[in-house]
């Protein structure tokens, strides 16, 4: 476990966070959050928790950013508030 | 009303910050979790007891059984509750008409999903069969071959991939993952055993009964697998066509 890694995959993990809750176009939100997923899936790759990062992997950065891009596609795109 | 939410967060934030520096450090020996007596028997005794060096696959699939079971049925009354909720049947509404056709995606992202979806396959037919020697099993398999499917139906449009996978066939393979895993539960029971108690099973299955273990495990993530896949791509078609299952993304 090297902490300068963890450091900055920790900032980036707030950053993207911060993004995505303050964008207004509801797409790029729900790819950040497929970045976000896929930073907190290095994290616990990195702390040994293969199997749950494989599952943040395939689960969170890959089919329900898809499922929420659909969801977009098929509601609104713009954010109301 | 937006300051007060600013206030509350950052009091919460304060109280939960504050609250871990009482946690045990990363990889503390003398941590709860690492000192009692039954994370040092699944560390010590699972490759022993049953043959699977993947002690998460185990614990998992073997010692909480019933944990894995019941997740699997969750998972599938999500996807039964997201299709009561959105699947509509008749054409009472009309096309919007911004919507890309059934025609999918372009020729070269046609060309490279044509390339590369027999890997996908392979490799979460690989992570299932695979998972209790490798990171991995039913859920992540499942995941992926689900969304090998949902790849196939971004690129060559939902009919080409419902007409691999029918949504008469999703519901079918739902259920059947949930009745291979119950199935091999009460299959335990009908040999004389406890419910999901696999070494009662090394009668029937070769190599003793560490083995009988490590193949009941495999037996039931390919249950998961089946049920993780068809739930995936049953939920990937309803949202993206509000629930019309004629024209998506």
């Amino acid at each position: 476990m090297i902490w300068q890694f963890d450091i900055i995959i920790l900032i980036f993990l707030v950053v993207t966070a911060v993004i995505a809750l303050r964008v207004k176009d509801l797409l790029g939100a729900s790819m950040v959050f497929g970045i976000y997923s896929f930073l907190i899936c290095l994290l616990w790759a990195e702390m040994g928790a293969v199997d749950v990062a494989f599952t943040e992997a395939a689960v969170g950065a890959g089919v329900s950013t898809v499922i929420m891009i659909a969801t977009v596609f098929s509601t609104t795109r713009r954010s109301k508030d | 009303m937006k300051f007060f939410g600013l206030l509350s967060v950052i009091i919460v934030g304060f109280l939960l910050l504050s609250a871990t520096k009482d946690f045990p450090n990363w990889g503390d020996e003398d941590s709860p979790a690492n000192s009692g007596p039954v994370s040092s028997f699944y560390i010590e005794k699972t490759e022993e007891k049953t043959k699977v060096p993947n002690m998460v696959t185990a614990v998992l699939a073997d010692y909480r059984g019933y944990d894995t079971m019941f997740e699997t049925v969750v998972i599938f009354i999500a996807g039964i509750g997201i299709i009561a909720v959105l699947r509509t049947y008749g054409n009472n509404e009309s096309i919007p008409k911004n919507q890309v056709g059934d025609e999918g995606a372009g020729l070269l992202a046609r060309m490279t999903c044509s390339l590369i979806l027999p890997f996908i396959q392979l490799f979460a037919l690989y992570v299932v069969a695979h998972g209790h020697h490798s990171p991995g099993g039913g859920f992540q398999g499942g995941v992926m071959l689900g969304a090998s499917y949902i790849l196939l139906a971004l690129a060559y449009g939902l009919a080409r991939a419902k007409s691999c996978f029918s949504e008469k066939r999703t519901l079918v393979f739902a259920a059947l993952g949930i009745f291979i895993y119950v199935g091999w539960g009460v299959l335990c029971l009908v040999m004389g055993s406890e419910f999901l108690n696999y070494s009662a099973l090394d009668s029937i299955l070769p190599g003793g009964v560490e083995m009988a273990r490590s193949h009941s495990m495999l037996a039931v993530e390919i249950g998961v697998a089946l049920t993780v896949t068809a739930i995936m791509f049953s939920m990937f078609s309803n949202l993206s066509t509000k629930g019309r299952l004629d024209k998506g993304l």
